[in-house]
């Protein structure tokens, strides 16, 4: 059955810029960056295929995905303009110290919505990539169990 | 394969995280438009537009959420939290919160003990979808606030 996540999509509105974000200032490690070219038929042609992931966590994949990719027009727009708004949070990143990675990603000009604070299952900050997607920056009480 | 221009909604974006990050803080109107690099009218026009509600509406119901945070959580009086959520008078803050949530601050935190405490449920979540909802007794069936589907659903769990 199911036994591991291994890729998810954030949507972007930028991907050169989104890059720069993730890796220079999240610090996630460049996986892939590859431009689909003339082998691939169809719709695909031309699309980016852009991820990252932690360092220490080879096997999950962050897809940087345009909002053009699989979309007509009128639905690009929509799912800019989500992403745009706020209104998507892809999911939870986790740290061994949260306030000292709030205090690295804020000199690094990250945005922060909710500074460091004790939750019931540990200290949480929630930040925002470049884009607009929420994450929330969580270091748990006790590592692996889910909140 | 982007479009060179970020959505209007972006920049009204950063006047909300503004106000998420700095609820406690004196905002006005002019605070927030400049945040957005919009003029005072185009904002409050554009972001009622996008959100649902206006700016200081938004504003009022952050403040009242984040006190229902610090009531199911702290060890503060219901003053101390009145001022650190950024409300001027005590007053004021006790009538909006009954207003928004139903009860007066103490009976919420009242209530909050004798359930057992806060739920189990990650902050970032209740920040998002925590807010209570706008008062809105003038309201049709068909023009649901976007956020009412979920308000109801939060209702119907904690009845059960």
């Amino acid at each position: 059955m199911i036994n591991h996540v291994s890729h998810t999509t954030v949507w972007v509105l930028d991907q050169d810029r989104a890059k720069e974000f993730y890796t220079e200032k999240l610090g996630l490690e460049l996986r892939n960056d590859v431009v689909m070219g003339g082998e691939f038929e169809g719709a695909g042609q031309g699309f980016r295929w852009l991820t990252v992931g932690p360092t220490e966590q080879p096997g999950v994949e962050l897809i940087l995905a345009d909002c053009a990719m699989g979309h007509d027009p009128e639905t690009t727009e929509q799912v800019r303009e989500l992403v745009a708004k706020g209104a998507l949070g892809p999911g939870v990143l986790s740290t061994p110290d949260c306030q000292k990675a709030y205090e690295q990603l804020s000199a690094r000009g990250v945005v922060f919505v909710q500074e460091p604070a004790q939750r019931p299952y540990g200290i949480e900050a929630v930040f925002r990539d470049d884009s607009g997607n929420v994450f929330s920056l969580t270091q748990a009480y006790h590592a692996q169990v889910a909140p | 394969m982007t479009s060179p221009a970020v959505p209007t909604v972006f920049h009204l974006r950063r006047a909300r995280d503004l106000i998420d990050r700095h609820f406690a803080r004196p905002l006005d109107l002019d605070t927030m438009a400049r945040a957005a690099g919009f003029s005072r009218y185009h904002f409050a026009r554009t972001f009622r537009a996008a959100y649902g509600e206006t700016p200081s509406a938004y504003l009022t119901r952050r403040r009242v959420e984040r006190a229902q945070d610090l009531l199911r959580s702290a060890n503060l009086t219901v003053t101390e939290i009145c001022h650190l959520v950024g409300f001027a008078s005590l007053g004021s803050f006790s009538a909006r919160f009954a207003e928004l949530v139903g009860v007066p601050p103490t009976e919420y935190r009242r209530q909050q003990v004798a359930r057992g405490g806060p739920p189990p449920i990650p902050g970032c979540f209740l920040m998002a979808w925590g807010r209570p909802r706008p008062n809105k007794p003038s309201e049709q069936p068909g023009q649901r606030s976007p956020g009412s589907a979920i308000s109801e659903k939060r209702a119907a769990e904690s009845d059960s």
